[in-house]
């Protein structure tokens, strides 16, 4: 009984008792409650990586928790994607929570701060507990976890509107939430078993049942509406726009990939590719609906004036282009879209933090408020450049990487038409954010100034010429940015890892 | 034709409970009303949960005899997590109303817009 074996279930509990411990903290000294949060996420982190390690080395882990045997006990499973996606968020919630700090004090109410940081560290149990879990009931709870948590983060938004952007995300994420628990009913009903590994045996002779259909769609459309698949996306931009900017962050960067992995898990794990491709086609409706999310994503988008709107509608299309991989269901294909969970996690994460940057300094967050930043905040601007270069899919980003992937997945899976799709989007893409670099780089800065004195609270900065953020809000931008560059060139090693993960799911190994 | 629809009375129910549920939660513009759709919405899987337990002639799981036939206890145990869920969502969503009354005075969703667009930028 070493420690190691048991670190598939601290991972949730580590965070989760942190975020019970965390309102205490804040009773003793408000301060303290920023280190408490980085020193956890970091430990989780730390134990992510060594799961990957593990993984990589030995293979998938399986944990019984409380000793319970598998069928009948819950089992967490550590398998090549479910450690990618680990070590993605992981990675994120630290990078957010160093840089959450200012932001924090800035846009939310003192009192405030120590339980903003307790639901923090519950959305990140969610969300680890989601990727985990081999047991499909544990994963509705913890998808509820994860979505109960971001409600309450997205209220705390510094604009009432947050509120009823808040609500009605509430709405819609319970209808999704409670049609997963539908599904898992049905599943239930016929098999008599919650165990995904275990469904995946026991469900091919039922493949004709109704009850089994009627599950399947149950899960496709609540899940679609969890990762905002683009008829069902309404809730995403309000949310989005109106959370505070730490926030805006960290969901953009995680919570919609870890939906989009739950679905991968549904799709081929739970059920097998004949049965997405043959039985019921829902993988061409997919194909159909992403390719849609990816060109209305970028259309909307070019029409935005906010910055954060602008970013929320991309991430529209940027979530097709992760289901139009799967939906593919080749080898290729499935490989940029894993990848891409990976990449745009970090350039959407560099983004948004450089925009919360903003924020802080200037009080805007409209397109127009980037003019002549260029000069003023040079470090935080060449992170937004190389961000916005990677979201383009510019060689050498990893932007490129994912969509090259996913090209040739589409000219395998003899869906040429697909490439345009994705040709028409990068350049629609560019457009939209050539409007912000231009403003950055191209134009003086007028009446910014005057702003910029009624923001004026922490009395430093305003008056000479530069002004960029603090380092804890700096450092963390500026190492995703780069991350995108230098996965971008040495490609092959996530690359790597998304294959096998891809030829994993692909070929059945649960 | 009778029998389908008698014979699974407790699954008919379910799906009307549900629908109900489902237009109160899309269609109201009450806040408090579109929560209790909400509530109404997780009862109706509730129930539906329980009825898949029942097994004919089935009493509750509990040791008197060595061998009797009881209802399958999982489905029970997993909608006491189910209620935890709902009760906590529940919470949330009455707590975001006392705010949103707060912020703008009422909570019917219609009014609260046209609030938001005279009110312009808000706070």
């Amino acid at each position: 009984m070493t420690l190691t074996e048991h670190l598939p279930i601290l991972i949730i509990i580590l965070p989760l008792f942190a975020a019970v411990i965390m309102p205490l903290t804040g009773v003793v000294n408000r301060s303290l409650c920023w280190y408490f949060t980085v020193v956890v996420t970091f430990l989780v982190f730390l134990i992510a990586l060594s799961l990957v390690c593990n993984v990589m080395e030995a293979g998938r882990i399986s944990y019984w928790l409380g000793g319970w045997k598998p069928p009948w006990g819950i089992e967490y499973v550590v398998d090549k994607v479910s450690a990618l996606v680990l070590l993605v968020v992981s990675f994120i919630a630290f990078a957010v929570a160093i840089y959450a700090r200012r932001s924090v004090e800035k846009e939310i109410a003192k009192s405030k701060v120590p339980l903003f940081y307790s639901v923090y560290l519950l959305f990140i149990t969610g969300s680890m507990g989601v990727t985990i879990t081999g047991d499909i009931f544990n994963l509705y709870v913890f998808l509820e976890i994860t979505s109960l948590s971001l409600y309450t983060l997205i209220a705390m938004g510094p604009k009432r509107r947050a509120l009823i952007a808040s609500f009605n995300y509430l709405i819609l994420g319970t209808i999704a939430g409670t049609f997963v628990l539908i599904g898992v009913g049905y599943l239930y009903m016929v098999t008599g078993t919650l165990n995904m590994a275990d469904l995946r045996v026991l469900l091919p002779e039922l493949y004709g049942s109704s009850a089994v259909l009627t599950a399947f769609a149950f899960f496709t459309v609540g899940l679609s509406l969890k990762l905002a698949l683009f008829p069902l996306h309404i809730w995403l931009p309000n949310a989005y726009s109106y959370a505070p900017s730490v926030v805006s962050a960290v969901v953009a960067a995680t919570a919609t990939k870890v939906s989009a992995y739950v679905l991968f898990r549904i799709l081929f794990t739970v059920f097998t590719v004949e049965f997405d491709t043959s039985v019921v086609p829902v993988t061409y409706l997919l194909i159909f609906f992403s390719s849609v999310a990816i060109i209305m994503g970028s259309v909307i988008a070019l029409s935005q004036t906010n910055i954060k709107r602008m970013l929320a509608y991309s991430s529209i299309g940027q979530i097709g282009y992760i289901v139009l991989g799967a939906a593919l269901t080749n080898e290729l294909a499935l490989t940029g879209s894993i990848i891409h969970i990976f990449n745009h996690a970090l350039m959407k994460g560099s983004l948004f933090l450089v925009v919360g940057i903003v924020v802080y300094k200037t009080g805007i967050d409209d397109i127009s408020g980037f003019k002549g930043l260029g000069r003023k905040m040079p470090i935080s601007m060449a992170a937004f450049t190389l961000g916005a270069l990677s979201m383009i899919g510019a060689p050498l980003t990893v932007g490129f990487v994912s969509k090259w992937y996913l090209a040739i997945g589409a000219i395998n899976a003899g869906m040429w038409f697909l490439v345009p799709v994705i040709l028409v989007s990068s350049i629609l893409t560019a457009v939209y954010f050539w409007r912000v670099v231009e403003k950055i780089y191209f134009h003086k800065a007028d009446e910014v100034e005057e702003i910029v004195t009624e923001y004026e609270v922490d009395g430093a900065g305003c008056a000479c010429k530069r002004f960029e953020a603090p380092l804890t809000m700096l450092i963390p931008t500026f190492v995703l940015s780069v991350l995108c560059i230098l996965f971008g060139i040495a490609a092959n090693i996530p690359a790597g890892i998304a294959s096998s993960a891809a030829k994993m799911l692909l070929g059945g190994g649960g | 034709m009778i029998e389908t629809i008698l014979g699974k009375y407790n699954y008919w129910i379910y799906i009307a409970l549900m629908m109900i549920g489902f237009y109160a939660m899309v269609a109201k513009e009450n806040l408090i009303k579109k929560v209790i759709g909400m509530s109404i919405f997780q009862t109706a899987v509730f129930l539906f949960y329980v009825s898949i337990a029942k097994v004919k002639g089935g009493t509750a799981p509990i040791e008197w005899h060595h061998s009797h036939l009881y209802d399958n206890p999982l489905p029970h145990t997993l909608m006491l997590t189910g209620i935890v869920v709902s009760v906590s969502t529940t919470a949330v969503a009455l707590a975001l109303i006392i705010r949103i009354y707060k912020a703008y005075g009422s909570i019917e969703e219609d009014r609260v817009l046209v609030l938001e667009k005279e009110g312009g930028k808000g706070e």
